[in-house]
């Protein structure tokens, strides 16, 4: 049989070949692919092609009621749907002038900061699998179980929520849901301390995050980084603090900041942020007051001509959607501009260099969500 | 009756029969713990994670092991069309001739023995290796990138592991005096504190002080190459399955790939049993010796020993895999070369030191 050599043989010493990673690899989470130019073990050059996951959720904006798309903006970044309604409905309050009752803000705080919780919470769990430990996913899930729960109960989701509504929120939280999530606050850092003795200190891991994946604050400007990658590379930047929006500048949080510019630092940052989302749903159950939900919304809702811009601070980073509106029932053109994407446009600077299991590390730090990059 | 049975085993046709019966006890004792540690690595994975494992086939999921055997023979087996066919499927079998191979020599009780060979260590470390090539070969067979640099990585970490554990047994025989695995275990009756793990510090029997000062450290990288040798976590190179797909095993379906898992755990249990003769005192009695007029009782109890021992090393495999994550490629060479080898190289030139000496204490 007539055999075809691996790759064209040229001069030895340069030879590369190239390997698909992707678009089913147990490391990438999804349908992404990352085509790699490969030196033995070292990558010359890797290339990301999204697209895979593609289902337009840009176009299909433009082909419904600005209410009819609300459910779309939770399937985009599936793991924190909440921030991701959130800020689609804050364009459309905003463009629209639409009062929010100070009750319903105070309850999409607490429900995204839950949400943000989760949401992290599986992206340690998958990160840690990527290094091939198993055993830390399991426990996140089961924390992420109890999330879960609770938001179930006020929103009847569990994944894909879409609890948020143009001027409020559909459905009051009761007394119930204000206490488990004060029940969970200290829960939540008791299993922070475990992890930290489980994974956080452990030398193996240590060693893999350490020093691996420099991603300098020039890097981020120039790909547009943000989220828990742009503060571990020590640019203190969040949407909650830089850009308020909701009543996010009424609580007490800090922004937390690395600056070794490597995979741990993003880690350390994530781990920090769910202590601070702690901090927030303490005060926030605390100080929630009684009152309506709902604001006064037209039945048939209109926008006046013209841009409008949200953006909101996702568990990936910042999520910002623009709507255009012509005046009529339907968007004129939704735009949606998704962390995940400019994250992962970095990964092909960075990862340059890097040892195939490095930069795995690497990829698995920027804590990527496929469906997140292709809309 | 069982007297009468053992006095016809020393008769010319007994002895026959003998290997006759230990041929078929060592194939089953390999293919059941194969079977079954996969069964306990599931349901203690389980444990670990939180959650019930395996629990649907039979009570505790105990059936689970054939059920999988069942599906994995139903499949079709396929080669690549590209790849080499004969080594594609000559390394399945090479791969699960080793463990079978050495557990000839390995010694499961006083007269529980399959062939009491003088150099049965150096058989098990040269047939030991065989395994490692059976992998690179699937990998290479398979012709397929991910399996090839799977390949390359097995070869330079077996190379690097070999090593530091081959110096940790040289120093062994040389404090032992011997290759006969049988031999070493009758050295270190009479308590937990004459096995060769404290042994080495200070010998109890003589009352003088040991040949293998730092037997305890010797004993950790043994069990650490054990680890990389057999290709287990955090070591686990050659599957690596978030970097490498399945590594080398990834072109392998249905019993192909079967027999690598399998051979996996067959290659544990002749590391632990090793690593149990060797350092833990085999199936020496933690206290004191057990009294020769006991028979077959004391046999079936010093067997017992044995497998509590080595089983409680392969526990720990199991633990260890499941809490740790994988080490990088480099980390894991870094660590043969940089701290294993050095460390071993200067156990060996201190036992040589020591038993060369005249005693001094």
């Amino acid at each position: 049989m007539n055999i075809p050599p691996l790759t064209p043989v040229g001069d030895p010493a340069n030879e590369t070949f190239t390997i698909n990673l992707g678009p089913q690899h147990p490391a990438t989470h999804g349908v992404l692919r990352v085509k790699l130019e490969m030196d033995g073990e070292f990558i010359k050059n890797a290339q990301p092609v999204p697209g895979y996951i593609h289902r337009m959720h840009e176009k299909m904006g433009e082909n419904r009621t600005w209410a009819q798309f609300l459910p779309n903006t939770s399937r985009i970044d599936y793991l924190s749907a909440m921030t991701y309604t959130h800020a689609f409905v804050g364009a459309v309050e905003k463009a629209a002038k639409l009062e929010v009752p100070i009750r319903a803000e105070y309850i999409r705080v607490i429900t995204s900061e839950l949400n943000r919780i989760s949401s992290h919470l599986v992206g340690w769990g998958a990160w840690i699998m990527d290094l091939g430990g198993f055993t830390p996913i399991l426990y996140a899930f089961d924390d992420r179980e109890k999330i879960l729960d609770m938001l179930e109960e006020v929103t009847g989701s569990r994944l894909t929520y879409c609890y948020y509504r143009f001027g409020g929120v559909c459905d009051d939280v009761d007394e119930k849901f204000i206490r488990s999530a004060q029940e969970f606050v200290p829960y939540m850092r008791k299993r922070l301390e475990m992890y930290k003795k489980l994974v956080t200190g452990n030398i193996i891991f240590r060693k893999r995050v350490e020093g691996i994946g420099p991603i300098s604050a020039e890097m981020c400007r120039k790909y547009g980084a943000c989220g828990p990658v742009l503060r571990g590379s020590g640019v203190k930047y969040d949407v909650r603090r830089a850009e308020p929006y909701s009543i996010y500048n009424q609580f007490d949080f800090e922004i937390p900041v690395y600056n070794e510019c490597d995979s741990m630092a993003r880690y350390l940052v994530r781990m920090d942020e769910i202590e601070q989302s702690c901090r927030i749903i303490e005060q926030a159950c605390a100080k929630i007051p009684e009152g309506p939900i709902q604001g006064k919304v037209p039945r048939v809702l209109k926008l006046p001509v013209g841009d409008t811009c949200f953006a909101t601070e996702c568990g990936r980073g910042r999520f910002l959607v623009r709507v255009t509106s012509d005046g009529g029932e339907n968007p004129y053109r939704v735009r949606l501009r998704t962390p995940c994407f400019t994250n992962l446009t970095l990964f092909e600077e960075a990862s340059e260099g890097m040892m195939l299991a490095d930069a795995l590390s690497l990829m698995a730090s920027l804590d990527l969500v496929i469906p997140d990059i292709d809309r | 009756m069982i007297d009468s049975l053992i006095n016809f085993f020393n008769t010319p046709w007994g002895v026959a029969a003998r290997s006759l019966i230990y041929l078929g006890g060592i194939c089953g004792f390999v293919a059941a713990n194969a079977a079954y540690l996969v069964w306990v690595e599931r349901k203690g994975a389980g444990r670990f994670q939180r959650r019930p494992g395996p629990t649907e086939s039979g009570p505790w999921g105990l059936l689970q092991p054939p059920a999988d055997g069942i599906k994995l023979l139903a499949k079709q087996i396929m080669a690549p069309p590209n790849g080499d066919k004969i080594l594609f499927w000559a390394a399945p079998l090479m791969v699960m001739a080793p463990p079978l191979l050495c557990l000839l020599a390995i010694p499961f009780g006083d007269n529980i023995l399959a062939r009491n060979i003088n150099v049965g260590l150096l058989m098990v470390f040269s047939f030991g290796s065989i395994n490692v090539m059976a992998l690179m070969l699937g990998g290479w067979a398979s012709r397929n990138k991910y399996s090839i640099i799977s390949s390359a990585r097995i070869v330079s970490q077996n190379v690097a592991y070999e090593i530091p554990m081959l110096l940790v047994v040289i120093t062994m025989i040389m404090v032992t005096g011997t290759m006969n695995l049988q031999e070493i275990t009758l050295q270190q009756g009479g308590g937990f504190w004459n096995w060769n793990i404290l042994r080495g510090i200070w010998d109890f029997k003589a009352g003088h002080i040991g040949g293998n000062l730092l037997a305890p450290v010797t004993f950790l990288i043994f069990y650490i190459c054990m680890l990389a040798e057999t290709n287990r976590a955090p070591f686990d190179m050659a599957e690596a399955e978030s970097e490498l797909v399945a590594g080398a095993f990834t072109e392998y379906g249905g019993m192909g790939f079967g027999v690598f898992f399998m051979a996996e755990y067959g290659n544990i249990v002749v590391g632990c049993a090793l690593a149990t003769l060797l350092f833990l005192g085999g199936w020496q009695s933690p206290i004191g010796t057990i009294p020769g007029s006991w028979g077959w009782i004391g046999t079936f109890i010093g067997v017992g020993f044995f497998l509590a021992k080595m089983y409680s090393l392969i526990f720990t495999v199991v633990w260890i895999r499941w809490t740790f994550p994988r080490t990088q490629f480099y980390g894991l060479l870094n660590l043969s070369w940089k701290i294993l080898i050095p460390v071993s190289l200067f156990t060996l030139l201190l036992s040589s030191i020591l038993l060369k000496l005249p005693r001094l204490f």
